[in-house]
């Protein structure tokens, strides 16, 4: 139905590609079978607005749900953005107009959760998406047991945020943990994970890097099965060796994929939580004893469930999202790129 | 539903691909240096989970000496004993598999219905409803939490499962993975041979689309289990200690005021182990379904 190309992942081509490719499809049964003769026309008539109004009634769960604890709730949490709301005085809520977003701009913890937001999204993703290529291409191979490899590569999928990262805060720990000790075997003194700037952000992104690897490498794992071989029996002709064509022709054939997964990966970590929420222990949502890596995230649930301030917490809300439209529209602009050029 | 049907769609597809399409590794068999590599992999994925299994059988006070301990202790099932008990872990299981095992079906049911539509029903605004449902995706829960959180507690709902199971009923994800199989899956020609016959849409759902769409179900009911379960920042804000799912329980375990270690770990080790056992029976399907998420359209 459509070139390997377009099958790769990427759901937004995927979906234009649909209608025009699957004519099939589209004729689908929208209502041109003709009812059996002889039930009488208050038969035929239910019949025809059966047609009419089932799919509506299908996608309408959906649309209900989304539409009830998504979208009116996205614009409540604006317009709460816009009023004095606490927690411990629910009824009485006060507009505000933009005192919040202005008290969020003068405030050094916004821009150090921002900032934090920013530095642990970037050491989580950049090196996950690396490693994620690198073990897709070796999935890739002719493999004994090539199930049970996947399989064990996506068990940390398996584990959840709060238990993952439970165990990676006892990993990195001062007195006996695991990865000081394995340091001290190469000789390099130990490092304070919880309480050191760099080290801390380190750690938690290590959490990230650790969970969502082997789900990253899976994804590129489908998109290289759909490279036509032809691409590499000619790149061989030239003379390339395998690492010139994992380079000149899997890399670049896999290009809507990793866009895909880049932006997936920017969303995932524009609201990273749990991972800094618990590997703070006791006083979690602080993000440690300088905020060394509270996140947005983290800063939100702190300023509304900890402080009480809902309303400067909807503003927090409203940032972030923010943040991801500009992020999203950057991305359209770079599909547009990549498709003109292609 | 037995495995062999879970796989066979799968299996089928691989092969006619497979003729058509190879990735370069395909052809060539993995070198030593190639399994040594993966072997590390492998250790990494592996070991922390591991070490979750032998700290939670030690006491807090070994795993605060060095070197740690990297062989198993006698206190698995004290500690196991004593975080069911301090952590309300019984409470939490029970409810983290009515809260994932409602949400599963009803993703499921609803996921379905939607797929089929969108893949095979000709109706206004298709295109652009379709287009709208994948956009959902982008909108982070934060956004919501605010209203609802506020909204649970006038209807005097805090605290109760249905705070959490009813935002997540239906997802943009079930519905758009559904119609992608959908799309390939479902002969167009016997939905129209059904509709000849005069077959309304109930039965036409009941009897040609479900039984298409079975495997494809099952393995969006593996993937909507694993995410509910390990769903966490909505239930941290919506439930407490007294009502938790397991992520609250392991959460309040984690920020508890008297942190013992090994207790900590036998709590993680708990909560895991459902999905780490469905992992065992279904991983195969497991990744065919991310991997089949991820292509084809």
């Amino acid at each position: 139905m459509t070139s390997p190309k377009q099958a790769l992942a990427h759901p937004a081509s995927s979906v234009e590609a649909a209608p025009g490719s699957q004519p099939g499809a589209a004729r689908g049964a929208d209502g041109r079978g003709t009812p059996p003769e002889g039930k009488g026309p208050w038969r035929s008539r239910l019949y025809r607005w059966d047609m009419k109004a089932s799919p509506y009634v299908f996608i309408a769960p959906f649309f209900v749900i989304f539409g009830a604890f998504s979208l009116v709730p996205l614009l409540y949490t604006a317009w709460y953005s816009l009023h004095d709301v606490q927690l411990s005085s629910l009824d009485t809520q006060t507009w505000a107009g933009l005192d919040n977003y202005k008290n969020l701009l003068s405030s050094d913890f916004f821009w150090n959760a921002l900032k934090n937001t920013f530095t642990i999204g970037l050491i989580s993703t950049v090196p996950q998406l690396m490693a994620a290529i690198g073990l897709a291409h070796m999935l890739n191979y002719r493999l004994r047991g090539s199930t049970v490899w996947r399989v064990v590569m996506l068990t940390p999928y398996a584990t959840s945020v709060a238990a993952a990262t439970l165990v990676f805060t006892l990993l990195y720990s001062w007195d006996g943990g695991m990865v000081n000790w394995l340091l001290d075997f190469v000789g390099i003194d130990p490092i304070n994970w919880r309480e050191s700037d760099w080290g801390s952000q380190f750690a938690v992104s290590s959490i990230v890097i650790w969970r969502w690897t082997g789900y990253n490498a899976l994804i590129y794992l489908a998109a290289m099965q759909a490279i036509p071989a032809d691409l590499y029996e000619s790149a061989a002709i030239d003379g390339a060796n395998r690492w010139q064509q994992f380079l000149h022709v899997t890399v670049p054939q896999l290009r809507p994929t990793i866009l895909f997964t880049v932006v997936v990966s920017t969303i995932g970590a524009t609201q990273l939580f749990g991972e800094p929420l618990l590997f703070g222990g006791v006083s979690g949502s602080k993000g440690g004893s300088e905020h060394q890596y509270q996140t947005l995230g983290l800063y939100m649930y702190d300023q509304g469930w900890i402080i009480g301030n809902l309303g400067k917490a909807s503003a927090i809300a409203w940032s972030m999202f923010l943040i991801l439209l500009i992020i999203a529209a950057i991305n359209l602009l770079v599909t547009r790129r990549l498709r003109k050029s292609q | 539903m037995t495995t062999s049907e879970l796989t066979l769609p799968q299996a089928r597809k691989e092969g006619r691909r497979s003729r058509r399409v190879m990735g370069a590794g395909k052809q060539l068999h993995a070198g030593p240096v190639t399994y040594l590599v993966l072997a590390v992999f492998a250790l990494v994925s592996l070991a922390p989970l591991v070490w979750t299994a032998i700290a939670a059988s030690r006491t807090d006070r070994r795993l605060a000496e060095t070197p740690p301990p990297l062989w198993f202790g006698g206190n698995l099932f004290k500690n196991m004993q004593t975080a069911w008990d301090e952590a309300g872990l019984g409470t939490a299981m029970l409810n983290s598999v009515i809260v994932a095992g409602a949400i599963t079906i009803s993703t499921v049911l609803f996921s379905t219905l939607a797929g089929f539509a969108f893949a095979k029903l000709r109706f206004k605004f298709s295109g652009f409803l379709l287009l709208l449902t994948i956009g959902t995706m982008m909108i982070p829960p934060q956004l919501a939490v605010v209203p609802l959180y506020l909204w649970m507690a006038d209807l005097g709902w805090s605290n109760q499962l249905q705070t959490v199971i009813l935002p997540t009923l239906v997802t943009a994800f079930g519905t758009f993975f559904m119609r992608q199989y959908l799309v390939q899956a479902l002969p167009t020609e016997l939905i129209e041979a059904a509709r000849v016959d005069g077959a309304s849409s109930i039965r036409v759902v009941w009897h040609v689309v479900f039984p298409a769409a079975r495997p494809a179900m099952a393995v969006l009911g593996l993937l909507t289990f694993v995410f509910a379960w390990n769903d966490f920042l909505w239930p941290i804000i919506a439930l407490n200690q007294q009502n938790p799912t397991v992520q609250v329980a392991l959460n309040s375990l984690g920020t508890g005021y008297v942190p013992d270690q090994a207790v900590i770990m036998a709590g993680a080790l708990l909560g895991t182990l459902p999905l780490l056992i469905a992992f065992i029976l279904f991983g195969k399907q497991i990744v065919g379904g991310i991997m089949q998420g991820a292509i084809k359209g």
